[in-house]
C-alpha cells in the first residue's frame, strides 16, 4: 500500500477509535424514542399543518443523527460537509418551486 | 510532434485525494447525493397530489402504523449493527464484522417482508395500480377500490415512492451479503429467488419483482468473477454509507406516507 493511501486508511481508524461503542448506542435509543413520539402526536388530533411541521422536524433531527453518526460526517473535513450538504439542500429546496401550482389546484379549483 | 512522457516516482506526485479521504467514500457521497434528489422528487411528487387533490385518503388503519413502526425499528436496528461491522472491521476483526453484517441483513429482510405483507393486504384490499396483475375479488369488496379509482394519485405515489425504497433496501441486502460473504453468497441469493418466486401467487407484484434477486445474482456473479478480492474495511465503510442512506430516506417516507395518513376513528 502507497504511503499516501496507508496515512488516509490510519485517520479512518483515528476516526473510529474517537467514538466508543456507547455512542451509537445513545443515537440510536434517541431514533428510537423520536419514533415512538412521531407515533404518539399521531393519534392527538392536532391540526394538519401544525403536526406535519413537528413530523418534519423530528425527521430532519433524525437526518442529521444519522448523516453525522452513523455515517460520520460529523469527522469528515469541513469542506466535504459544507459541499456535500449545503448543495443538497439548495436542489431539494429549488424542488419546492412546485408547490405554489399545487395550491393554485386546490384554491381556484383548476381542474 | 514529440511525445511527452511523465513520470512519477513519488507517490506525493500525484494529486492529493479529494476531502483527504479515498476515491470510494467519495465516490459513494456522489453516489448518494443523486440518490437523494430521485427520492426528493418522489416525495415532492406524493406532497404535490397530496396538496393539489381534495379527500386524501388517510387508509392506514393502526395495524398498518403498528407494522410501519416495527419495521422502522427494523431499519434503525440494522443501521446499529452497520455501524458496530464497520467498527469491527476497521479493528480487525473479522468475525464480528461478519456476523454484525449478517445481523444488518436479516434486519433489512425483515423490513422487506413486512412491507412486502402490508403491500399484498392494500392490494387485496383494492388500492392497486393498473400495472399490477388482477387480483382474483378484490375490484368488487376491498375497501379501498373508490380509493383507486376516485383518486389514483394516492396509489400511483405511494407505489412509485415506497416501491423505489423496497428496491433499495433488496439491493442492500444483496450489496452487504457480497461483501459479507463473497461467492457463498450467490447460492443463497438464487434460493431466496426461488423462494420469493415460487412463494408468491401470479397475481402478486412479488411474483415478478423477484426476478430482481436473478438479476442481482447474474451481475453480483459477473463482479466476483471479474474481480475476487477480500473486502477490507474500507468497503465495508462504503456498503455502511449506502444502507445508512436507504434508513435515512425512510426516516422521510414513514411519517409523510404512512403518519399523516393514518386513519383516526
Amino acid at each position: 500500500m502507497e504511503a499516501f493511501q496507508l496515512a488516509i486508511a490510519e485517520r479512518v481508524a483515528e476516526q473510529h477509535r474517537h467514538h466508543g461503542k456507547s455512542q451509537f448506542f445513545v443515537v440510536w435509543g434517541a431514533l428510537l424514542l423520536m419514533t415512538a413520539i412521531e407515533v404518539y402526536l399521531t393519534y392527538q388530533n392536532m391540526q394538519p399543518v401544525r403536526m406535519l411541521t413537528i413530523l418534519m422536524g423530528l425527521s430532519l433531527i433524525k437526518a442529521a443523527l444519522i448523516i453525522g453518526y452513523f455515517m460520520h460526517m460529523k469527522y469528515e473535513v469541513s469542506q466535504m460537509k459544507w459541499l456535500t450538504m449545503c448543495s443538497l439542500v439548495a436542489c431539494l429546496a429549488l424542488m419546492m418551486i412546485f408547490f405554489p401550482d399545487a395550491w393554485r389546484i386546490i384554491t381556484l379549483g383548476v381542474k | 510532434m514529440a511525445d511527452a512522457t511523465l513520470t512519477h516516482d513519488l507517490p506525493a506526485a500525484y494529486e492529493p485525494s479529494l476531502f483527504g479521504t479515498y476515491s470510494k467514500k467519495i465516490g459513494m457521497w456522489l453516489f448518494l447525493l443523486s440518490d437523494s434528489l430521485t427520492f426528493g422528487a418522489l416525495l415532492y411528487a406524493y406532497s404535490y397530489g397530496r396538496i393539489s387533490t381534495p379527500n386524501w385518503p388517510t387508509p392506514f388503519h393502526s395495524e398498518s402504523i403498528v407494522n410501519a413502526t416495527v419495521m422502522t425499528a427494523f431499519l434503525l436496528t440494522s443501521s446499529l449493527t452497520m455501524v458496530l461491522a464497520v467498527r469491527a472491521s476497521v479493528q480487525g476483526d473479522g468475525k464480528a464484522q461478519r456476523l454484525w453484517l449478517l445481523a444488518t441483513m436479516a434486519c433489512g429482510l425483515g423490513f422487506v417482508i413486512l412491507h412486502g405483507r402490508e403491500w399484498s393486504k392494500l392490494i387485496s384490499e383494492g388500492l392497486t395500480l393498473p400495472v399490477f396483475p388482477h387480483m382474483p375479488g378484490s375490484e368488487t369488496t376491498g375497501e379501498f377500490v373508490n380509493v383507486a379509482k376516485t383518486v389514483p394519485q394516492f396509489p400511483a405515489t405511494f407505489f412509485g415512492l415506497t416501491g423505489m425504497h423496497m428496491l433499495h433496501v433488496t439491493l442492500g441486502v444483496v450489496y452487504l451479503g457480497v461483501v459479507a460473504l463473497r461467492r457463498k453468497f450467490i447460492p443463497i441469493l438464487l434460493v431466496l429467488w426461488l423462494a420469493a418466486w415460487l412463494g408468491t401467487p401470479a397475481y402478486s407484484p412479488f411474483h415478478y419483482g423477484a426476478h430482481i434477486l436473478l438479476l442481482a445474482a447474474i451481475v453480483c456473479s459477473i463482479v466476483l468473477w471479474l474481480k475476487p478480492k477480500v473486502y477490507d474495511s474500507s468497503d465495508v465503510e462504503v456498503a455502511g454509507l449506502y444502507w445508512h442512506f436507504v434508513d435515512l430516506v425512510w426516516m422521510f417516507i414513514f411519517p409523510l406516507v404512512y403518519l399523516m395518513s393514518a386513519k383516526i376513528l
